[in-house]
């Protein structure tokens, strides 16, 4: 098997603020291969923007990566040099972000800043990164491309902002795509032609994708496999036909719960109850122990360990070990 | 743009009518008159006087008049001196100006700088140092600075000369009159830097893989610029029109001083051409700097 595109290893991420260490990402580990869509999934708050803030390196003061590695083409990102790390980011990895309407610079037209990372990251001049500028905008569905160019954010939509945000990310033809919640900020009917643009690009050129969202409905069917993330740990990996169908942490439960879902005849949402843990002070158990209908005392104790389901599937519940002494028990081999 | 420029216009003219119908009437509210501190003035040569300069008339009528006058561009003679009005302000300005001018552009130019400064360098000493500092100017009085530099530079230290007509060195008035607007420069622009570098968009920048000094200087600094700006026109005309504070401490004859003696002598004409000369500029001023916050802030739309 070659190496993956993307190894994440064992990453720590934590914030020192005056309360304490805030341990907003607690080792968690994930594979990306080239061309493949990776959903993150989680509460708010369960460290995916962290994470995807430590693999662009775009962590803000106190927010310092305290363990483990990220391996890019097997080439270790946390060691790069702040110089490696510019000629990195826009290039190899790029990043949309949550919000569009304040995540392009007011006082700069859209075509400045599209030409921007293009004149950094290739040998364009002026005048072919323009034209690239108009390219990508007409890629990523804009109208009146030409016009866009000369114009300021705030004269452009929500969604269009969002295409040119997606366009600025691909105009350097990265390798990998992170997308933190693209859709979240938008109107319903938006984020499905964002969603769809996504998918039409992912074709079309080829990258990978990280789908960071906190509704797992949104990704259903776009990911390869999801991971599923609360505070700031892997709680299960699987295919998206696995986490839907055959969850196996009761925190994955919990979330399709809350979902409005086509296959099953759920009369309501259940959004899961209580408040996500306090990452300055992390209980020695299971992290959802206080939130979690099916408790048991073990939960409290240690750390769920990591189980295999099968090839593709693993998941970190304690309810897992239980059901498979039972069955050993059923047989009578205990 | 046009339709907004237009518009600012009349309202400062109407401002300007306003200021100079307040002064008129305040002026000739106040007792005595530019005649009677003389030293007993034979009565009819002050009827004649009066007769000369319409002070026998009714203030109403006085002040139509001297509007039409001002309107075919006659300030009128200074009552004390029988200088014309026109030459003195223009002299005098140039003092002031000179000695404003070059406080202004370094106060923007330093405060600027000092504030990226103290923004990027939060919580360490080069911020420490300049907030101390800057708080301390702001705080103090400028006579009391002025005249401590002037004791200690050019008193003690004999660094500078002291400022006379005949050797005429700003270095001491200039700094005097720049550290204030300096440091409320500094002050403003670090929070207002702060404030840029914690938005989304220049996580976009990092995340583009813009290097940090384009970071600060290309996507920071000019969001940053647009609450200083506010503050700069209005201060600029202040500090053109001349302190008079610091031009007395350092016995510069600007338009402050000239203003000062205008009012002790109740010299009509003076008292009312310098208003309105310190009026106009202080509008023109607020506008300029307005039309360049539009410059600086695409979203500003004025019409
Ligand atoms: N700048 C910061 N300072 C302190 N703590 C932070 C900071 N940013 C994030 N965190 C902590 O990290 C946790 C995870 O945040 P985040 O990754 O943004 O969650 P989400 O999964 O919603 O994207 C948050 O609950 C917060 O406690
Ligand atoms: S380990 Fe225990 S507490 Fe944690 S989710 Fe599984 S059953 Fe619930
Ligand atoms: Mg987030």
């Amino acid at each position: 098997m070659s190496t993956p595109l993307l190894q994440v290893k064992n990453l720590s991420t934590s914030f020192n603020v005056d309360s304490g260490e805030v341990r907003a990402v607690n080792g968690i580990s994930f594979n990306l291969d080239k061309g493949k869509v990776l959903g993150i999934v989680g509460e708010s708050g369960s460290g995916k923007s962290v994470t995807a803030y430590s693999i662009m390196r775009i962590l803000v003061e106190p927010g310092k990566i305290t363990g483990g590695q990220i391996l890019f083409n097997g080439q270790d990102i946390v060691q790069f040099s702040k110089k490696q790390m510019r000629e990195f980011r826009g290039k190899r990895i790029s990043i949309i972000f949550q919000d569009p309407m304040t995540s392009l610079n007011p006082v700069y037209t859209i075509g400045n800043q599209l030409r921007e990372c293009i004149l950094l990251h290739t040998d364009r001049n002026r005048e072919q990164a323009n034209a690239r500028a108009l390219e990508m905008l007409q890629l990523v569905g804009v109208n009146e491309p030409e016009k866009r160019l000369k114009q300021y954010p705030h004269e452009l939509s929500g969604g269009m902002r969002q295409r040119v945000m997606i366009a600025m990310a691909l105009a350097c033809e990265p390798d990998i795509l992170i997308a933190d919640e693209p859709t979240t900020a938008l109107d319903v009917t938006i984020q499905a032609q964002i969603l769809e643009l996504m998918q039409e690009l992912q074709k079309k050129l080829g990258m990978a994708i990280i789908m960071i969202t906190h509704d797992l409905g949104v990704i259903a069917d776009m990911c390869d496999e999801i991971i599923v993330m609360y505070a700031g740990r892997v709680c299960e990996r699987g295919t998206a036909d696995e986490i839907f169908y055959n969850p196996r942490h009761e925190y994955t439960k919990g979330l399709l719960r809350s979902i409005p879902r086509l296959d099953t005849n759920h009369a309501r949402l259940i959004p899961i109850a209580g408040s996500p843990v306090d990452l300055t002070n992390m209980p020695k158990g299971c992290a959802f122990a206080s939130r979690c209908d099916q408790c048991m005392k073990i939960c409290l104790e240690s750390l769920p360990e990591e189980l295999q389901i099968n090839d593709s599937h693993i998941a970190s519940c304690w309810m897992n070990v239980k059901q498979v002494y039972m069955e050993a028990e059923k047989e009578g081999a205990v | 743009m046009l339709k907004y420029t237009v518009k600012r216009i009349l309202l400062a003219i109407v401002t300007i009518l306003i200021i100079s119908a307040i002064t008129f009437f305040a002026m000739n509210a106040i007792p005595g008159g530019p005649f009677s501190k003389e030293k007993a003035p034979d009565p009819a040569v002050q009827a004649v006087l009066e007769a000369r300069y319409n002070l026998d008339k009714p203030v109403g009528q006085q002040f139509i008049l001297y509007m039409q006058n001002l309107l075919h561009g006659d300030f009128g003679v200074s009552l004390k001196t029988g200088r014309e009005i026109a030459t003195v302000i223009s002299e005098k300005f140039a003092v002031s100006a000179r000695l404003g001018g070059m406080a202004a552009g370094f106060a923007i130019i330093v405060g600027l700088v000092l504030g990226s400064i103290a923004a990027l360098c939060r919580n360490h000493w080069p911020d420490r140092l300049i907030i101390f500092l800057t708080t301390l100017f702001v705080s103090v009085p400028s006579f009391i600075l002025a005249t401590m530099l002037l004791l200690i530079f050019a008193l003690q230290l004999k660094w500078v000369g002291v400022f006379s007509t005949s050797n005429p060195n700003y270095v001491l008035p200039v700094i005097s009159l720049m550290l204030y607007p300096m440091s409320y420069i500094t002050r403003l622009t670090k929070s207002s830097m702060l404030d840029v570098l914690g938005q989304d968009y220049i996580r976009t920048a990092r995340a583009k893989g813009v290097r940090e000094s384009l970071i600060i200087f290309k996507h920071a600094l000019r969001n940053a610029l647009i609450p200083v700006i506010t503050y700069v026109g209005p201060m600029i005309a202040g500090i053109l029109t001349g302190s008079m504070v610091i031009e007395t401490v350092f016995t510069i004859g600007g338009l402050g001083t000239e203003f000062v003696h205008s009012i002790n002598n109740q010299d009509y004409p003076m008292i009312m051409a310098t208003t309105i000369f310190l009026a106009v500029l202080m509008v023109v001023a607020t506008l300029v700097s307005d039309l360049i916050y539009k410059l600086v802030d695409p979203k500003i739309n004025f019409d």
